[in-house]
């Protein structure tokens, strides 16, 4: 069975992902790290489904595909007003919360 | 047909609805509330009317003197407390019905009369809604089936008396009436709350008055907490329906607007003291050893004495009153002597019918009373000064006035002659033969005072000045309306007729084995003839020029000396303003500013001393050391860990993300570490 291989992938794409949200400033490229987070997640999610030989893992991918659009569609409209605002989407320069 | 009986909670919610509605929303209606009551107590009336013919309806059990319809009880929880549950329920029975239809019609002619004669009126819409809630606290008491929900209306009403009699709070006067009205009936109102301990105690903690009056007509309770218990209870009618020596509000309650005096002081409210001896009558009647049979009956009572004492010193008091409405309250206070008597003598149903045939009369010669001033004497009540002569100008008020007065002197066939009569054969035939002969005396002084009143306000010479004329069909057709009620209200006890006592009879009534006595003819006609006399002589006296009483008081010593007595009252007012309240004002508040100052004020300020003492001590050691530093304490660590930590708050959300994945990491690694 390949399931390692398939976690190596969500691994590799999950630390993409963080390091993209953790280290890129353009909150656009935030989102889309994000989302790579959320299909590593997936590709465990159906890997271990396919392991287990259930439909489960298959659905909840499903489920996270729909919140994730959702959640794409919030972020990107925060971010176009963050925009509107500011003429830029540099998240160094969101700091209004500093204590 | 039986549903009104079952549901008589309606009875009561319709004017307190139209209480709210009035108070909140009146001042916006096109007749500024007044139709909302008058629709509220139109609507109760319809019910109070089905609920009499229901009533009359339901099938009786027994025979003459015992048929007996069995009563209805609805309870629902009101609240629990440990063992006890107390109930709010509905007891209907023919004494509640009677009570609901008296209080409904007097109520609903009274809300028509008032739109014409508060007319214009500042506090219009509010005087309507006191009005709807006064009703609302009559019906509540004639329907509680508990002390406690008795209780309930009768405080209701006391502070709705208040509020009206105090209507024109403008002039001090009334002010003074209202809180003298209040403080007077709040007097007796502490002998009920006594009175309904002593019994809920007595009775194995029930409020109910209908095992009240089986537990104690059953030899279940014992005779002195009865005693005691109908003692207190005695004290609360004295206060409420004004009986002596507690009856001085009740004519300064004439301070309040004309509809008021009719309705409260006249046909309702001051009735719920004999109501409450009639409800609990189980109590009085072995408390106080009524019945014929009881080896304690001595022709005399606590309760027929206070009866008695208040007719004869009421009545006498009707004379020397110029004030047309004090004449009439002074007959008021009269007349529930008469009841209050007549229930003391045992003569229940008389005094049940006497409160039902009185209600009509008296509202009418209130009412009547009312139309004379607003139409014939420019709002003065001053017999002397603004009236007489007005028969002419005024013959509607004219004539229910005299029908009215007829029937309260009790002249035959009127409602009043077939009350009266029932309680002097009913006391009479029990063996209290002293109180008959005070009812006839009575009957007399009724007659003579009223006769003295219609003389005074209808006939002669017009002593007031403008033009009087004729009310309007507003005021005169409740008058017509409560003048036939005057006349026929009676037949239903007339000779031969029994139709009253059978549907009022209830199971008090036949456990206590109270006897209905019949007509007796020899007996009333003594009585009409006493008070046809009396009425004679007091005609003649205003007549005739020469006459031998005439000037009386200004020839003999003895005459003048009754006269100032009776003017001033007995000296009663004197006595509780002037001797009780200063006294405690004068000696009693010396004695307790001597006390004040050298024994109160002494230990007080050692206490002080004392205390600064050992507040200086606790101020230096333990507040400036302890409780100071520990509070600094807190403040300088709160104030350090927030700059200490205000450095991890940098407002950027990448380091915020950072801290979360870092600590997921960590989490992961421990859980993968240690299990």
């Amino acid at each position: 069975m390949l399931l390692n291989q398939f976690l190596f992938l969500g691994a590799f794409l999950f630390c993409t992902g963080v390091y993209g949200v953790l280290a890129r400033k353009n909150a656009v490229l935030v989102l889309m790290s994000v989302e790579l987070i959320l299909n590593a997640v997936n590709i465990n999610f159906v890997a271990f489904g396919a392991f287990r030989n259930t439909v489960a893992g298959q659905v909840f991918a499903l489920f996270v595909i729909a919140v994730a659009a959702a959640e794409v569609g919030v972020g990107l409209a925060i971010v176009l007003l963050i925009y509107r605002n500011r003429r830029s989407v540099d998240l160094t320069e969101v700091d209004l919360m500093k204590g | 047909m039986d549903w009104i009986l079952n549901n008589i909670w309606v009875v009561p919610l319709l004017p307190f609805a139209s209480f709210w509605i009035v108070l909140l929303g009146g001042k916006h209606l096109p007749r500024k509330g007044s139709e909302v009551g008058i629709a509220a107590l139109g609507a109760s009336w319809v019910l109070s009317v089905w609920a009499a013919v229901a009533w009359i309806r339901r099938p009786a059990t027994g025979e003459g003197g015992e048929k007996l319809r069995s009563y209805l009880e609805h309870a629902y929880t009101w609240f629990n407390n440990g063992q006890v549950k107390v109930t709010w329920g509905f007891h209907v029975d023919g004494l509640a019905v009677v009570m609901v239809f008296v209080v409904a019609t007097i109520s609903l002619l009274v809300h028509v009369y008032a739109t014409e004669y508060m007319h214009g009126d500042v506090r219009y819409t509010y005087f309507f809604a006191a009005l709807s809630l006064f009703t609302c606290g009559m019906f509540v008491l004639v329907t509680a089936a508990s002390t406690l929900q008795g209780l309930f209306g009768w405080e209701l009403m006391g502070v709705c008396s208040f509020m009206l009699i105090g209507h024109w709070w403008e002039d001090q006067a009334n002010s003074n009436a209202a809180m003298k009205a209040f403080l007077t009936t709040r007097t007796g109102d502490v002998g009920l709350l006594v009175g309904i301990s002593i019994l809920f105690f007595g009775a194995h903690q029930t409020f109910n008055w209908q095992s009240l009056n089986t537990q104690a007509l059953g030899g279940r309770i014992d005779h002195t907490v009865l005693f005691w218990g109908a003692v207190a209870l005695l004290i609360a009618v004295i206060g409420k329906s004004a009986q002596f020596p507690l009856h001085t509000w009740l004519p300064d309650a004439m301070a309040g607007p004309t509809p008021v005096s009719a309705l409260i002081h006249a046909a309702t409210m001051v009735v719920a003291g004999v109501y409450l001896v009639a409800r609990t009558y189980g109590v009085f009647w072995v408390g106080f050893s009524i019945g014929p049979n009881t080896h304690a009956h001595h022709g005399v009572n606590l309760l027929a004495a206070v009866g008695g004492v208040t007719i004869v010193i009421a009545a006498l008091l009707a004379f020397a009153q110029d004030d047309i409405k004090k004449v009439l309250a002074y007959s008021t206070v009269s007349q529930l002597g008469y009841m209050v008597m007549a229930l003391g003598c045992g003569a229940w149903v008389g005094a049940v019918f006497h409160l039902f045939t009185h209600a009509f009369f008296k509202a009418c010669l209130f009412l009547g009373a009312g139309s004379v001033s607003h139409s014939g004497a420019h709002h003065s009540f001053d017999m002397k000064k603004d009236m007489g002569g007005l028969k002419k100008f005024m013959p509607t008020t004219y004539w229910t006035f005299v029908i009215a007065s007829a029937s309260l002197a009790g002249i035959f066939p009127l409602a009043g002659f077939w009350s009266k009569d029932e309680i002097l054969v009913s006391s009479g035939g029990n063996g209290y033969w002293a109180f008959t002969v005070v009812g006839v005396i009575g009957a007399m002084l009724t007659a003579a005072y009223m006769t003295r009143c219609v003389y005074l306000t209808f006939h002669g010479e017009f002593r007031g000045h403008g033009h009087p004329h004729e009310s309007n069909r507003v005021i005169t057709v409740p008058l017509v309306i409560l003048a036939v009620f005057s006349v026929t209200a009676g037949w239903l006890g007339a000779f031969g007729v029994h139709a009253f006592g059978d549907w009022t009879r209830n199971e008090a009534f036949i456990q206590a084995k109270v006897k209905d006595y019949p007509f007796n003819v020899w007996l009333a006609a003594v009585a009409l003839g006493f008070a046809l006399v009396a009425a004679a002589v007091a005609g003649y006296f205003y007549v005739r020029e020469e006459f031998v009483f005439k000037g009386a008081t200004e020839r003999s010593t003895l005459a003048r000396g009754g006269r100032d007595l009776l003017v001033n009252k007995y000296y009663l007012d004197h006595l509780y303003t002037g001797v009780i309240v200063r006294s405690l004002r004068g000696p009693i508040a010396k004695g307790a500013y001597w006390f004040d100052q050298n024994v109160i004020d002494a230990a007080v300020d050692r206490v002080g001393t004392t205390s600064r003492t050992v507040a200086g001590f606790v101020y230096t050691a333990i507040d400036q050391t302890v409780v100071d530093g520990a509070v600094n304490g807190v403040g300088a660590g709160a104030e350090e860990g927030g700059i200490a930590l205000r450095t991890l708050q940098n407002g950027r959300v990448q380091f915020y993300a950072a801290i979360l994945f870092a600590a997921a990491a960590l989490l992961g690694l421990g859980l993968v570490l240690f299990i």
